[in-house]
């Protein structure tokens, strides 16, 4: 077994609602695991208890053997799981060059007080980061003068530049222009493949799963109702029928 | 604006100051003063950085003034009286802040004009010790084991307020430009995004707390040495708020900003007091409002913005 992340039996709800109810679920190192789902079946509430930032009333997580629950999303990412926002969390007044600055300089986890922030060292690797995901011509743009699909890639960006083992995307292309999609994904999927990243993505767009996902883990209110390759998943008539929203051919059970 | 032109405009402010307190005597009090306010905004101006404005930053500034008070008669040393008030004032920041840098903006805001009243009710009620409204006189005090008197004394206080000045205005710049005030900034913006980059915002902001509190006391230290009588209304909110008043007047644009709006309201509160004795206030209001209408940047901004016309 070489599964990275290992949640078992995560519980928790919002009063009545399920958000998790009995998550089983595996991360191999290196895979690309799609998480598909109707809107409330708990798939950002997986993302927000793996990163520490809700505490599930029941189960466990382990990354890479150890287990993370009840850890502040500080030191989570301290041990190198990083995530990006369905809603870009930029640092709006600085430039984008500053912003994946500070995610470098912050790697350390200690800030220095006297040394600038865009000091040589610091200021080549936020370059180059940024190169990789073609953002050169906004670095000295400010972040709330961007559109939303490059505030989304800045936003992966400073996961990115963590050096994370393990990244989790909530929704990276929701919001995107639908011309930009593919484009963003594939900048992304290069970098990720490049940097040797283990990436967890909800994603609303079965293209985007059905081509880059390894995986897919399809939730459910609060359950995982199906897991396996895309090309299985995503043919599934029961997972066409409750996600993607198709009926199927000839079936009895025509949606309402 | 480049780092050579703003330590240079620095070292030309301070040179009109030492110009201008030797052509006229009496504004060498009224400078110091405007230098000793300038420390304690430069605190502000730091906490405005990340977004927030404390209402009750005169307690440093008078706890300060109230050690240099009681332990000047003990060692009545200027340049160690004043460390130990900025140290005084720098580990109850540290006390304190521990509490407040939990809390944003209004309610960070309102819980130090509590606790700095909490302070200024103190000073007033506990006559036996504080003597109350009336406060407390500081006897003469040495420099480096010199006993200066009148004209000298002066210039010791107004040469000590200026290379305190010119110091802490470099270290906040520079500190400002370092990862951990680009991260400061950040806490206004997004401050969940430095969590989950593995920073506590918590401490980044209380690290600017406590050293806005020691500068803060570093202003009292001078106000106690200038005025020799310390009283409680140092504590008082309407210190707080002409503290406050200052930095908008300045702009926070740049750390310059704090000391040309604590000159310009000192001046303008000593000639506005000497034309229209009762309604010198006014006076600032009106100044204070024309600068928010049309200089939203402060004069620092005016500056700035002059020369990008240019």
């Amino acid at each position: 077994m070489s599964a990275l992340l290992s949640a078992r039996d995560l519980r928790l709800a919002f009063g009545g609602l399920k958000a998790a109810d009995g998550i089983d679920l595996d991360v191999e190192a290196g895979e690309f695991l799609a998480i598909i789902g109707p809107n409330g079946a708990g798939k950002t509430t997986f993302i927000n208890m793996t990163t520490g930032y809700l505490k599930p009333q029941g189960g466990s997580i382990a990354f890479d053997g150890q287990p993370i629950l009840g850890l502040s999303p500080r030191r989570i990412v301290g041990l190198g799981v990083a995530r990006s926002f369905q809603l870009p969390q930029l640092f709006a007044e600085h430039t984008v060059l500053q912003n994946v600055a500070l995610a470098v300089a912050s790697r350390e986890g200690r800030l220095s007080l006297w040394q600038p922030l865009l000091r040589p060292a610091i200021r080549e690797e936020a370059q180059e980061l940024i190169g990789r995901f073609g953002l050169e011509t906004v670095a000295e743009v400010r972040a709330d003068a961007l559109n939303e699909g490059t505030r989304k890639l800045v936003d992966i960006a400073m996961a990115v530049a963590l050096r994370p083992r393990l990244l989790l995307m909530d929704e990276p292309t929701s919001g995107v222009a639908a011309a930009e999609k593919m484009g963003i994904v594939e900048t992304l999927v290069r970098v990720l493949r490049g940097a040797g990243v283990t990436a967890v993505f909800v994603e609303h767009d079965m293209d985007v799963v059905g081509r880059f996902a390894d995986r897919v883990a399809v939730w459910g209110q609060g359950r995982i109702a199906a897991l396996g390759p895309p090309r299985q998943v995503l043919n599934d008539p029961e997972v066409q029928r409750t996600v993607i929203g198709i009926a199927p051919t000839g079936g009895l059970h025509a949606p309402a | 604006m480049s780092r050579r032109n703003e330590a240079l405009l620095a070292l030309l402010g301070a040179a009109l100051v030492v110009a201008l307190a030797a052509a006229v005597p009496w504004l060498r009090f009224v400078l110091t003063i405007a230098l000793a306010k300038g420390l304690a905004v430069l605190g502000i101006l730091l906490l405005l950085r990340a977004g927030q404005v404390s209402f009750g930053h005169a307690l440093y500034v008078a706890l300060a003034a109230y050690t240099v008070a009681f332990a000047g008669g003990l060692v009545p040393e200027a340049l160690l009286l004043l460390p130990l008030a900025a140290l005084v004032a720098g580990l109850v920041g540290l006390a304190i802040g521990l509490f407040v840098v939990r809390y944003r903006e209004i309610f960070f805001g309102m819980l130090n004009l509590a606790l700095s009243m909490v302070f200024y009710s103190v000073l007033e009620k506990f006559y036996a010790i504080t003597h109350g409204a009336d406060g407390i006189r500081i006897g003469p005090v040495t420099f480096l084991g010199q006993r200066l008197s009148g004209e000298a004394a002066e210039w010791a206080v107004l040469g000590l307020a200026l290379v305190l000045a010119l110091g802490f205005g470099a270290l906040v710049r520079v500190a400002l430009l370092s990862p951990w005030g680009e991260a400061l900034a950040g806490i206004k913006t997004r401050e969940t995004r430095l969590d989950f980059m593995g920073i506590a915002p918590r401490r980044v902001l209380l690290i600017a707390y406590v050293a806005a509190s020691a500068m803060a006391g570093c202003g009292g230290a001078l106000i106690a040495l200038t005025t020799r009588h310390v009283t409680p209304a140092l504590a008082y909110w309407t210190t707080s708020g002409e503290l406050v008043f200052i930095a908008i007047l300045g702009g926070a644009g740049s750390v310059l900003g704090p000391f040309l709006g604590a000159a310009a309201y000192e001046l303008t509160r000593v000639y506005a007091a000497a034309l229209v004795a009762n309604a010198w206030q006014m006076v600032l209001g009106i100044v204070l409002l024309g600068v928010i209408v049309f200089a939203p940047g402060g004069l620092w901004g005016l500056i700035t913005r002059g020369r990008k016309a240019a």
